[in-house]
């Protein structure tokens, strides 16, 4: 089992003020490393409309590299606006996850609309800076990975990676709406796609990660960190229904592999949990894992899905 | 190319059509057994919850001169999607095609969207009781949006040549907001090819030059080999004020290529206009063409997007 020490919340949106893109929720963290900083990439969202309905947008903030508790700057505006009419990414752009390549920042995100049937449907769209991450420009008006035969619908959660010259796209996939009294919830399982060249993606069409709690389970935030010749894969998962609550929430999952096809869950190992009071108590989610200098942090969501900002973890011991 | 038309050959009205529907039969398509043609074509179920349409597939089987019917389907022909998919709210067109031993369906899938009306992709199903009923190979679509091709993919067409799988289809360029009526998409006609028939290599271009002006919509493309040469039918209008206005509704429109990557557009060789009068005389839309018997045959639907059936016309060369 790994240790994870708790350092604390990072980051609060309910603090931020003057920017009313950026109400509440800092979800799905993402680090892009700077010299003298890091970047962290997160969801927010405004208020929500007349009829209670929210849209998202991505954005960052610096923290000092020497003191990750310490902010430098947040991101004047979010990085992406919303799609035009009709859409993919119409309602939101949410998660996003950063790669450098060469001396552009690609961004993946996953793009939202809402459907009549059911509240929504997402799929992944590709953005690309030249100014270090500060702005992205979409590559298309639609997304660069979509629905498939065996992949139906909300396609969400991207995470990028690049290993052994090849790039890995680690996401979710819808399996089946459950009706659920007219409230429609999705259940989502953990994928990977292939590609030579960041655009053009094969799809493995294959679930990554059994189910451990019901044939149900939602998974979500497959985020995979290559450390003493492994690749570890922690990600969260829930309930499909009743999940709103702590008996049915997010917790953080762990697996491993050698090969990035085959993996092997071990929760037992994950070595991080809610909290017994405070911001994380009930739940905890959307996993990110990183190196710096010397030591291995993670960032996560407390309760709500990050509804009030992300924390820090710092691994003592080995990850192997 | 001339044409010789032989009038309407189906109305729904007088039919009884399995899953509830009662009007329209459209874009009719063809599968030509030894002794009778099956036409498939989409008809309408009005959804009770919300008062909007649902498209099913059904089939009329007629002799090879269009002259009698000799059945009509009375099962559902394919099952609409499960809560969520994309062919949720109906399937419209259905193009069949045999291939080896098997029958194939590139579908139409249709979902209700909140923004706009409307999301489609093309989906992809098999017969294995002669094209009675047709199973989906998945719950997701075979052809869907892409980086710059956003939404609404469909009215797939699909034919080999030269061991190459070759599909038509329309994909949305945008929606436009407008005071006159309910959001408008404008569509265009596109080519993709594949070696398999399910993974497909999108050419990523609009393959027919606009007429009217920027917003023209372009839908269902329709290919034959002919005389060694490529002939493509497909419908168009204008974006806005086509349903009234029959100056701007769909008309059928012509173009040839030789060697299936650069077409001509050559409406005025299309050899077919409205009619005076009658079933067809306000529009002409979702044209399919196809052989049989050894002649060239061209099914299309007339007025009001073929709310009253569909017609036929003869090559005459």
């Amino acid at each position: 089992m790994f240790t994870w020490k708790k350092l604390g919340r990072v980051f609060n949106p309910a603090e931020i003020k003057g920017k009313d893109w950026l109400n509440e929720f800092a979800q799905a963290p993402a680090v892009l490393k700077f010299d003298d900083f890091i970047r962290v990439y997160f969801s927010c969202r405004p208020l929500p409309d007349a009829n209670g309905q929210y849209v998202s947008y991505s954005a960052y903030v610096d923290l000092n590299r020497k003191n990750l508790f310490e902010i430098v700057n947040i991101a004047e505006q979010p990085i992406f606006k919303l799609g035009d009419r009709g859409t993919f990414d119409e309602f939101g752009t949410y998660p996003t996850s950063v790669i450098r390549n060469g001396k552009e920042v690609i961004a993946y995100y996953a793009g939202w609309t809402r459907c009549e049937s059911v509240p929504f449907n997402v799929a992944i769209g590709i953005a690309g800076s030249n100014d270090e991450g500060k702005t992205f420009n979409k590559m298309g008006s639609g997304p660069v990975l979509s629905y498939s035969m065996n992949e139906p619908f909300v396609l969400s959660g991207p995470k990028i990676r690049r290993f052994n010259n090849q790039w890995y796209l680690f996401y979710i996939s819808g399996t089946k709406w459950i009706e659920n009294n007219c409230k429609p919830e999705p259940v989502y399982k953990i994928r990977m796609a292939i590609s030579d060249d960041g655009i053009n993606w094969k799809k493995t069409e294959k679930d990554l990660i059994e189910s451990k709690l019901e044939a149900n389970e939602a998974q979500a935030s497959p985020d995979v960190f290559f450390w003493n010749n492994k690749y570890h894969l922690f990600f969260c998962y829930r309930y499909s229904l009743g999940f709103r609550g702590k008996e049915k929430g997010y917790r953080i999952g762990y697996a491993s592999s050698d090969d990035l096809i085959n993996w092997t869950r071990d929760d037992s190992k994950a070595g991080i949990d809610v909290s017994d009071d405070g911001w994380d108590n009930e739940m905890i989610s959307y996993p990110h894992v990183f190196e710096l200098d010397g030591s291995v942090y993670m960032f996560y969501l407390g309760n709500q899905v990050g509804r009030f900002g992300f924390g820090l973890a710092q691994l003592e011991g080995e990850l192997v | 190319m001339k044409w010789k038309k032989l009038g309407k050959i189906f109305d729904p009205t007088q039919h009884t059509l399995p899953n509830n529907c009662k009007e329209f039969a459209q874009s009719p398509q063809a599968l030509v057994f030894d002794n009778f043609v099956r036409i498939y074509f989409s008809t309408r179920e009005r959804d009770e919850s919300t008062e909007k349409f649902l498209s099913h597939i059904a089939f009329v089987d007629m002799d090879k001169k269009f002259e009698n019917i000799i059945n009509v389907s009375s099962e559902t022909v394919i099952k609409l999607g499960d809560l969520g998919t994309f062919d949720e709210h109906g399937i419209f067109p259905i193009n069949v095609l045999k291939h080896e031993d098997k029958i194939l369906a590139y579908t139409c899938g249709w979902s209700r969207r909140v923004s706009v009306s409307v999301e489609t992709s093309t989906g992809l199903a098999y017969s294995d009781d002669n094209g009675l009923t047709f199973k989906k190979m998945g719950d997701g679509p075979v052809l869907t949006s892409s980086l710059h091709e956003p939404f609404l993919v469909g009215d797939s067409f699909v034919k080999r040549y030269k061991n190459t799988w070759h599909m038509w289809y329309i994909y949305g360029t945008c929606w436009i907001d407008n005071a006159e009526e309910e959001t408008a998409r404008v569509y265009k006609i596109g080519h993709a090819v594949s070696a398999d028939g399910i993974n497909w290599n999108k050419e990523g271009r609009q393959i027919i030059d606009d007429v009217l002006n920027a917003d023209e919509c372009q839908a269902l493309p329709t290919v034959i080999e002919h005389n060694s040469r490529y002939h493509m039918y497909f419908c168009y209008r204008q974006a806005i004020g086509f349903r009234k206005d029959k100056t701007r509704g769909y008309r059928l429109g012509y173009a040839f290529s030789d060697d299936l990557q650069h077409w001509v557009r050559d409406d005025a060789n299309a050899g077919i206009a409205f009619s005076d009068e009658g079933w067809d005389s306000d529009m002409q839309c979702y044209p399919h063409i196809f052989k049989c018997e050894e002649k060239i045959y061209l099914l299309y639907n007339g007025n009001e997007f073929g709310r009253h059936g569909f017609g036929i016309a003869v090559l005459e060369d």
